[in-house]
């Protein structure tokens, strides 16, 4: 811990005259250190979903003394960069501190922490402030709910980044928090997340999501036991939830939230279908809009999916709306992706469109597609022009290339019809 | 005779390797839905970014095929894994030198 509040204020002396910082770290430990000297400094960090060249351009609109913070080397972004001070931190670090030194700094309530981006249907990023006593407030109740209140220090592993909302509470707030361990590391494939786990401390728990448990339990690696395995991104099938607790020997909470609200309920599938919400916070269906508010959410918020209020704080989750994408916890919608492929000069029209349906089961991977008019573009240009402008994992598949799109008399896109251009595309060796 | 020629003029290992090569490229096309034929995929071109055009999620999908089919646990922190996905040949040389099954 003393070792953290050094980083930290080292950290903060050393940064160059700016107002934001962009933190782009990729180690959990960098990006905590990155995020506390901001804070202490009077800063305000960005924590961007994506790091797509267009994205960077507009949060250098938003926030014009803005300064990337990183530990990896990055391709150019054009904007003002510092390299995580490795070398420097170790050098500084004081053997013996100061009691005074150990003291946390203390952080007014109110206090910006930073602001976290969703996509606008404008194509402008949607900035959403957090404040410090409404984020801690968040994850101290998290705390409470997963029973990490006790005398035992957990020690969190986690596989989503920390630039991700849920990431960001889940595995850097709640640990500086509740005063639990934080793990630098981001294991990726199977058997580094099985290997990294096991090199912990119990009690300890995996903070990840279905795309890696469907990984994790389809891949035959041995897999030790955690105490705890937490789940958000995407609604997770009964069936996994059950394999999970019995192949880790832990049980398995899932968490759900959005980036504008942070975590707002919570349940435990093997147990429940039924969420109940964090204290404070209150639904509102409006027809087909569920609004959420009070508690620790910043702004009242209309929800991106289907809601069912079951009880006074519990409800059942029924689907996104259709406007929503949401792959593997990155969200986007089918408006902004539209805007930014019709922004692409040579594309005289061209509609997103969900391959699947909201209802079907899914594990957060089904991808989107996408049809499109653009003689003059072949589709190397035209993913390369697309891959500028939004997050990868949006690219659509298939790209449908098409000489018009097929509207009908009210200028609409029946997705029936998009969808067998798609499936039509596929080349014959894979039907 | 002339089948020992043959054998000679093409070592059963590079017809090993071609059949694998054919072989993951199915598999990775099945697994990811992608819009191309197998044999479409350049061999020395880049899986990730702008060759095929993969992301992570992609990546942790193929780990997963390759794991089932050829007992293959791919690792991060493994001294090839930067060339793993530096392309299809790569991949398919990492597979035959580790493959359990």
């Amino acid at each position: 811990m003393s070792q953290f509040l050094s980083d930290v204020r080292h950290l903060a002396r050393s940064f160059p005259p700016c107002t934001h910082v962009l933190n782009a770290c990729a180690d959990r430990y960098h990006f905590a250190v990155g995020l506390a000297a901001a804070l202490t400094s009077g800063r305000v960090s960005l924590l961007p979903s994506s790091q797509a060249p267009e994205m960077l351009r507009q949060l250098c609109a938003f926030a014009p003394h803005v300064l990337c913070l990183s530990d990896e080397p990055a391709a150019d972004s054009g904007l003002p960069r510092m390299s995580y001070p490795r070398e420097q931190l170790a050098a500084s670090a004081d053997p013996a501190p100061a009691l005074a030194a150990c003291r946390p700094p203390e952080v007014d309530e109110a206090q910006l922490v930073g602001f976290v981006f969703t996509s606008g249907s404008t194509g402008t990023p949607l900035p959403h402030p957090k404040t410090f006593g409404r984020l801690i407030a968040c994850v101290r109740e998290q705390a409470r709910r997963l029973s990490l209140t006790g005398t035992a220090r957990w020690a969190l592993l986690a596989t989503v980044p920390p630039q991700h909302m849920y990431g960001f509470e889940a595995s850097v707030l709640l640990p500086l928090a509740s005063g639990h361990a934080l793990c630098a590391e981001r294991p990726f494939y199977p058997a580094d997340i099985a290997a990294a786990l096991e090199r912990l401390p119990r009690p300890r728990a995996l903070i990840t999501t279905p795309v890696h448990l469907r990984a994790l339990l389809g891949s035959g690696v041995a897999l030790p036991p955690a105490d705890l395995v937490l789940c958000s991104t995407a609604p997770l099938s009964q069936q996994l939830a059950a394999e999970s607790e019995r192949r880790f020997d832990a049980r398995l909470l899932e968490i759900y939230g959005s980036t504008e609200t942070g975590q707002i309920a919570i349940r435990r599938p093997t147990a429940t279908p039924e969420w109940r919400l964090w204290p404070g916070v209150s639904l509102e269906v409006e027809g087909e809009a569920t609004w959420a508010r009070g508690g620790h959410i910043e702004q009242p918020t209309r929800l991106q999916d289907l809601l069912e209020r079951t009880g006074a704080d519990r409800f059942l989750l029924h689907g996104r709306v259709a406007d929503l994408v949401n792959i593997a916890g990155k969200r986007s919608s089918l408006a902004y992706l539209n805007h930014q492929l019709n922004s692409i000069p040579g594309v005289e029209d061209g509609a997103f469109f969900h391959v699947e349906d909201s209802s079907a089961p899914h594990t957060g991977i089904a991808r989107v597609a996408a049809c499109v008019v653009a003689p003059s573009l072949g589709a190397e240009r035209l993913l390369a022009a697309l891959r500028e402008r939004i997050d990868a994992v949006f690219l659509p598949r298939p790209l449908v290339f098409v000489a018009r799109l097929p509207r009908n008399d009210t200028g609409k896109l029946p997705l029936s019809t998009l969808r067998s251009l798609a499936a039509r595309a596929k080349p014959a060796a894979m039907a | 005779m002339s089948d020992q020629v043959a054998s000679l003029r093409q070592p059963p290992a590079t017809a090993d390797a071609e059949t694998l090569t054919a072989e993951v490229a199915g598999l990775i096309v099945q697994a990811l839905n992608l819009e191309v034929a197998p044999d479409e995929i350049a061999p020395d071109r880049p899986l990730y970014g702008d060759g095929l055009g993969l992301d992570s999620i992609d990546i942790l999908e193929i780990a997963l095929v390759v794991s089932k089919h050829y007992g293959v646990q791919l690792r991060a922190d493994s001294e090839e894994n930067g060339r793993i996905f530096g392309s299809l040949r790569q991949l398919v040389e990492y597979i035959a030198a580790h493959r359990t099954k």
